[in-house]
């Protein structure tokens, strides 16, 4: 493995990972104000409607996908009784609608983002460099698999990527097998280490916060007065004095 | 046992707005004078019949705020459950856009000074402060106050729509009054219940719902949820903004801001104690029309020694109970039965009430060559005029005519009775015993509703001293973080960063007033006071721009 391979594919990952992991630790601590997704509907809703349902809807499908891929072992499919061919072909059916879904959603977003007025104005530069990188992964994801599977004769990533995806948690990077995986899909592995990297000061943070629990908390939210202490938390031996019992309530 | 809530209510009576938009105005200053809040207003005064602000929100079949019961009798929200919510987060099909409410604007007063010396005045230009682009004003929060363009506009009022034909066009000439509104910080509130995030709340000492600034994830929900479109989206920070009730003064025992500077002292502010166990169940009342009854019944009376006893053991504190038993809002919804909920129909248990306009009648009467204010002409008219108590009983009790009629019959005994005793010396007992109330009860809600002075309109218990180091800066936003200003500024741009305490922004404010060695600047927009802490006492600085000398 040569130095630039340690540093791609050993050295890069943790410092992404870092990033990603303090960078939301940090944000969360000191920028909840800003956790937002910044929502641009006010100012359209038609090409709205179509987009952004494709696009969420579609990378949501990709995530899981990649989950897929990349997670679950290729022994556990085999054991499970799931071919590589079958697999191959179910992944490559289902990754194409989704990809493409992705793809057009994304398509959409930008087309807006940059043709309507007051979207545009509201776009930061860092949106503009975060949708930069979004779609770059995106494209570099869907092209290498295009050329995999279309102009080559498929390429089984479960054998080279995923074992090196699955050694960075395990802390025993395995360097060398993501060093052998085509150019497209190094490309892709990069852009979105970089992605990473920038997603806690990015906009993308409000996927951190998908609010699943509303599916089971109580419609009606009560809270008291008395749960936050001012805007910021009391520093220890600060806190302050209160009343003993509830004497003054009687 | 009952589990007894305090809640916050207030009542209008709406026979004394003159519609002059103090309230909304002072509003804004105090609170959405702010880029990203251009458009909202937390209080609007709208002239009916109109469509109202943002344009027709009454209308639920499209706009489907509020809730409604299932097939089962049990309720849901209109917009659709929880799981309809989350698949239909990405892209909210049912969220007003900036065109419903109107697109704000400002102008080009540069112009006026920079243009080069021509024959032509120099012309302000309209700017649209959402794309900055030269505009063409087309609507606004109030564009069809008065009645403008009402042939047109009017026909397309909710409200108006549900009234038969015939009362339309009689409607059309005879009757207009104003209708102001702020959050109706329901008891059942549906957008509380819509927010995926959990970030809006009701709070369980005073009942107001907020919104917290820290939680909210920009999903848009409540903004659909609100059947009074009463939340709003603040589209430069993202997150969702609504009416606070002024929670930092009620805390200290002022009124709200729009309460304090109303002209004709129309609002009334108390606490009412409900039975918060039976909101759902009286919410969930099948019939529409027997709502307003409904809410009623989940009020509790303060003088009931087993409510005071509930109270208590609630953990209500003893000023609270004392002022509760003192409370205007509940005189004027029980003792004297003249406060309406506004669209009970929404099932989400509003808790600010209106006394609806008696004058419209008085004018018709007048108009037609009949004392207006004898008790005998008054009774008749009511009954006969269809068209005030139609449009009223749409607005106030889900259609049903009769606690309308009840209302303004009592409002009409009121004014005949005391004409009687201010001109003639005379007690005329057969009026107040026509509409079921005593003499001496017609004065006390005369003296409510005329004379009242600020501690008998505003019975407001303070929060508590106990509390005092945990109240402080909780929740929302505040009114100095505009363009440049101490609130402002984080990594990201505005809507970064923590939100600078109110403390260190007055401490902020104040420094740079006494530290500034410009004299002009205490001209400029920035020296603006802060409405939110004046006690309506005095003309602090800043309030007027200083005069100049000219030397």
């Amino acid at each position: 493995m040569s130095a630039l391979d340690v540093t791609l594919w050993v050295v890069a990952p943790y410092v992404a990972l870092t990033v990603f992991v303090l960078g939301h630790v940090w944000r969360y601590r000191y920028d909840k104000f800003g956790w937002t997704t910044r929502s641009s509907q006010m100012y359209e809703s038609r090409l709205l409607r179509i987009g952004s349902p494709l696009f969420h809807f579609g990378i949501l499908v990709v995530l899981l996908g990649h989950i897929g891929g990349l997670v679950i072992p290729k022994t556990w499919t085999e054991a499970a009784g799931v071919s590589e061919h079958a697999y191959h072909l179910a992944a490559v059916a289902l990754g194409t609608v989704a990809g493409v879904c992705t793809v057009a959603g994304l398509a959409i977003l930008i087309y807006r983002r940059r043709t309507v007025g007051p979207v545009f104005t509201a776009t930061t530069r860092n949106d503009k460099l975060m949708y930069a990188l979004l779609a770059l992964t995106i494209a570099l994801g869907l092209a290498a698999t295009v050329v995999a599977n279309i102009l080559g004769g498929g390429y089984d990533y479960r054998t080279t990527i995923s074992p090196w995806f699955r050694s960075v948690f395990y802390l025993q990077p395995q360097g060398e097998s993501m060093a052998a995986a085509p150019i497209l899909f190094k490309l892709h592995a990069l852009s979105a280490l970089v992605l990473f990297a920038v997603w806690p000061f990015t906009r993308l943070v409000h996927m951190l916060t998908a609010p699943v629990g509303y599916l089971t908390r109580p419609y009606i939210v009560y809270r008291s007065r008395d749960d936050r202490r001012g805007s910021r938390p009391p520093r220890r031996g600060w806190e302050p004095a209160a009343v003993p019992d509830d004497s003054r309530r009687r | 046992m009952t589990r007894v809530m305090a809640q916050l209510a207030m009542v209008m009576n709406l026979d004394k707005c003159i519609g002059c938009h103090t309230c909304s105005v002072t509003c804004k200053q105090a609170w959405t004078n702010r880029a990203g809040t251009e458009y909202v207003w937390f209080n609007n005064v709208e002239t009916r019949p109109g469509q109202g602000y943002p344009r027709t929100y009454e209308d639920q079949d499209r706009w489907k705020g509020g809730w409604e019961l299932n097939r089962r009798g049990r309720l849901q929200l209109k917009a659709g459950g929880r799981l309809k919510k989350l698949l239909t987060i990405f892209a909210n099909p049912l969220m007003p856009s900036i065109g419903d409410y109107y697109e704000p604007w400002t102008y080009d007063y540069d112009r006026l000074f920079s243009a080069p010396v021509t024959e032509d005045t120099p012309v302000a230009r309209p700017r649209s402060l959402i794309t900055g682009e030269p505009t063409k004003i087309k609507w606004s929060a109030n564009w069809d106050d008065d009645l403008a363009g009402a042939p047109e506009l009017a026909p397309a009022d909710p409200v108006l729509r549900k009234v038969s034909d015939q009362v339309k066009l009689e409607f059309e000439r005879a009757f207009m009054f104003y209708l102001p509104r702020i959050c109706e910080h329901c008891l059942n509130p549906s957008c509380v219940a819509s927010c995926p995030s959990g970030a809006m709340y009701k709070r369980s000492e005073d009942g107001i719902v907020l919104v917290d600034q820290d939680r909210c994830r920009g999903w848009r929900m409540c903004v659909t949820g609100c059947p009074y479109k009463k939340v709003y989206f603040n589209h430069r920070t993202g997150k969702a903004e609504k009416c606070t009730f002024c929670y930092p003064r009620v805390e200290v025992g002022i009124p709200t801001v729009c309460s304090e500077t109303c002209v004709g002292r129309l609002r009334y502010i108390g606490l009412i104690l409900y039975d918060a166990d039976r909101v759902a169940e009286a919410a969930s009342t099948p019939d529409e029309k027997a709502l307003y009854e409904a809410q009623k019944s989940v009020m509790l009376d303060p003088r009931d020694p087993e409510v005071v006893a509930a109270a208590r053991a609630s953990g209500i504190p003893e000023d609270w109970l004392e002022a509760a038993r003192n409370s205007p809002i509940h005189k004027l919804i029980f003792d004297y039965g003249v406060a309406l909920p506004l669209h009970p129909e929404y099932r989400t248990m509003p808790m600010v009430w209106y006394i609806p306009p008696l004058s419209p009648v008085v004018d018709v009467l007048r108009e037609t060559g009949h004392d207006g204010e004898r008790a005998g002409n008054l009774f008749g008219a009511i009954d006969a005029l269809r068209i005030p108590i139609g449009y009223l009983a749409e607005l106030f009790t889900a259609g049903d005519p009769e606690p309308v009629r009840a209302v303004l019959r009592r409002l009409a005994a009121m004014r005949s009775y005391m004409r009687g005793i201010n001109l003639a010396g005379e007690r005329e007992e057969s009026i107040p015993a026509a509409v079921g109330l005593k003499g001496d009860q017609i004065e006390e809600m005369y003296r409510l509703l005329a004379i009242a002075p600020y501690g008998e309109r505003y019975v407001i218990p303070k929060a508590h001293a106990e509390q005092g180091a945990r109240l402080e800066e909780l929740a929302t936003e505040c009114s100095l973080d505009y363009d440049g200003g101490p609130g402002m500024g984080g990594p990201f741009g505005e809507a970064s960063g923590t939100p600078a305490p109110v403390a260190v922004e007055n401490f902020h404010a104040l420094k740079e007033r006494q530290a500034t060695d410009d004299l002009d600047r205490a001209d400029e927009l920035r020296g603006r006071v802060n409405l939110l802490n004046w006690d309506g006492k005095g003309t602090p600085d800043g309030l007027f721009p200083k005069r100049k000398d000219k030397s």
